[in-house]
């Protein structure tokens, strides 16, 4: 159908892994900083560094990512250049730039031991910023034609709120077993898993897909893993399958809705 | 800022001899894309892209054992709510004096947002310098007071430039006519200004179904729903912020 089975809106030219791998490390980093900061007001000091090198990690090679997919680090400047609040690329611009300089800062005070005190302040400044940093990607990807993006857009900002925590979980877990990493993670797959069905309720196409079943699976399996108490090597696997599904997630999510441009004509949501 | 001009492309009259896509081509200095035998009737140009800015679609209809044929130049639509401007970071998509939608070269990074916000898929990214390209309804032209390459061109006037006000009034006469003669399959597109993009700077009468031409049929720009999207990620923000607050509540 149409004008000889071609379809209407164009798909993204945004490059893969580049764009989903920096949707998932700039949620990542987000809910790390935040948990970094949690850790420090509630004085769990040995989750503290772990998570902080997370948040700077993450959302370094988040910067790195998108400025290997702009082609040219000036480009990314150019970002900066305006704020705009109908762009979610450039709002999104403004929360990232700071937030990896922050982190970047908390780490280096952190482990040279020097200006700590600057440290805890950037640090606090990143985890208050860190849930920005975990949906802003969500209306970044909504806010295109692509239908299945689009027309998800009242659960999709739930859906990587969600995988971003489980992720900064899994990331924490790796490290050392705690409680509070232990919670966090059940919270975020409690999330995760309501708003991908929720997602799949209202936008069919995202149930076919192998990726998002993957991350279910993932998910679970993380879930069930953390739950063995006092086990090193149950709480290294439940790590890495949170991990593992943040990464599933956001690819699953990227690819269903570059392939919905061939299924569906554009509708407003 | 001067009047709102646009296009009125009435495909009634279209004799799909490309004179449009040619001139296009030539005053933008516009990158050859090779010849590509696409199969598709006389179409081996296929779509808009960063290298095509008007392009004949056409279609071969059989009508009462009889073929019909259907040619259209399409254009970027200039739209009154321009998802592409909307969500360019970088202020290269920018508004002119004349109402119309333009990128300028040297301020776009290439990021490709505007690529997939455009509901009419128009505007794309050019592979070799990596920047969004687009119809300019001929700026450099406009402000000197001639007519853009295309219009100049097209030999049957399908190609209609002018204030817009004008151009809206024309073709309802245009319509009318059409419908009077037993047409009554002639409609206008793009013209409405309360359509999904608040009426196009560039719009059409089509003797179709806009799909039959490869068009949307009730475009949306993405952007009317972005203050609900804002706030549906400002409550998912929310639930993280408690989420790890309530984690490091609990027992240690
Ligand atoms: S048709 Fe597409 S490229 Fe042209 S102004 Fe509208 S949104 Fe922008
Ligand atoms: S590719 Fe260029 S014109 Fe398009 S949104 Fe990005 S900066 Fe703007």
């Amino acid at each position: 159908m149409g004008y000889y089975g071609r379809p209407i809106v164009k798909e993204p030219v945004w490059k893969v892994p580049d764009v989903p791998g920096y949707l998932f490390l700039g949620g990542m980093a987000g809910a790390s900083a935040s948990m970094a900061l949690a850790a420090q007001v509630s004085g769990h000091s040995e989750l503290i560094r772990p998570a902080r090198v997370a948040a700077a990690v993450g959302s370094l090679a988040s910067v790195g990512a998108l400025i290997h997919d702009l082609g040219r680090p000036e480009r990314f400047l150019n970002m900066l250049r305006v704020f705009k609040v109908t762009s979610p690329l450039s709002v999104g611009s403004w929360i990232l730039a700071p937030f990896s300089g922050l982190t970047a800062l908390t780490v280096a005070t952190d482990l040279s031991g020097r200006f700590r005190w600057i440290g805890s302040l950037a640090g606090g400044a990143a985890g208050v910023l860190g849930p920005a940093m975990c949906t802003y990607t969500s209306v970044l990807l909504a806010d295109t034609a692509i239908p299945a993006w689009h027309n998800a857009y009242p659960e999709l900002p739930f859906v990587f709120a969600g995988s971003a925590m489980t992720s900064a979980a899994g990331a924490s877990l790796l490290v050392s077993p705690s409680r509070p990493a232990v919670r966090l993670g059940l919270i975020g797959s409690g999330l995760e898993l309501t708003s991908t069905a929720a997602m799949e309720r209202r936008v069919e196409t995202y149930r076919s897909s192998k990726l998002l079943t993957a991350a279910k699976a993932l998910t679970v399996a993380g879930a069930g893993l953390s739950l063995v108490r006092g086990n090193r090597v149950t709480a290294v696997l439940a790590g890495a399958s949170y991990l593992a599904a943040g990464i599933c997630t956001r690819f699953g999510v990227y690819r269903t809705g570059t392939a919905s441009v061939k299924l569906v004509s554009v509708q407003s949501g | 800022m001067t009047e709102r001009m646009g296009f009125f492309t009435d495909t009634s009259v279209c004799i799909g001899c490309k004179a449009c896509e040619v001139a296009c081509k030539t005053w933008n200095d516009i990158p050859a894309d090779g010849v590509d035998l696409l199969g598709m009737s006389y179409d081996n140009t296929g779509s808009l892209d960063a290298n095509t800015w008007r392009h004949v679609a056409f279609i071969e209809q059989t009508v009462q054992d009889d073929t019909r044929w259907l040619m259209s130049s399409d254009v970027c639509k200039h739209c009154t709510e321009a998802g592409c401007l909307d969500v360019c970071p970088t202020g290269a998509l920018f508004r002119t004096e004349f109402d119309t939608v333009v990128v300028q070269a040297d301020i776009c990074n290439g990021c490709g947002y505007c690529v997939p916000a455009c509901p009419f898929g128009v505007i794309d990214r050019r592979e070799d310098d990596g920047r969004a390209w687009k119809c300019t309804m001929c700026y450099d032209r406009i402000g000197d007071g001639l007519m853009p390459a295309c219009a100049t061109a097209c030999p049957t006037e399908s190609i209609q430039y002018g204030p817009l006000d004008e151009l809206r009034e024309r073709a309802d006469e245009r319509l009318a006519e059409l419908h009077s003669r037993g047409q009554a399959d002639a409609r206008l597109y793009g013209h409405s200004p309360d359509d999904g993009v608040g009426g196009a700077g560039a719009f059409f009468l089509l003797l179709d179904e806009p799909e039959v031409y490869g068009l949307p049929s009730n475009p949306v720009v993405t952007t009317r729903d972005l203050p609900a999207m804002w706030k549906r990620a400002g409550l998912a923000a929310v639930a993280v912020a408690a989420g790890v607050a309530v984690s490091f509540l609990g027992r240690r």
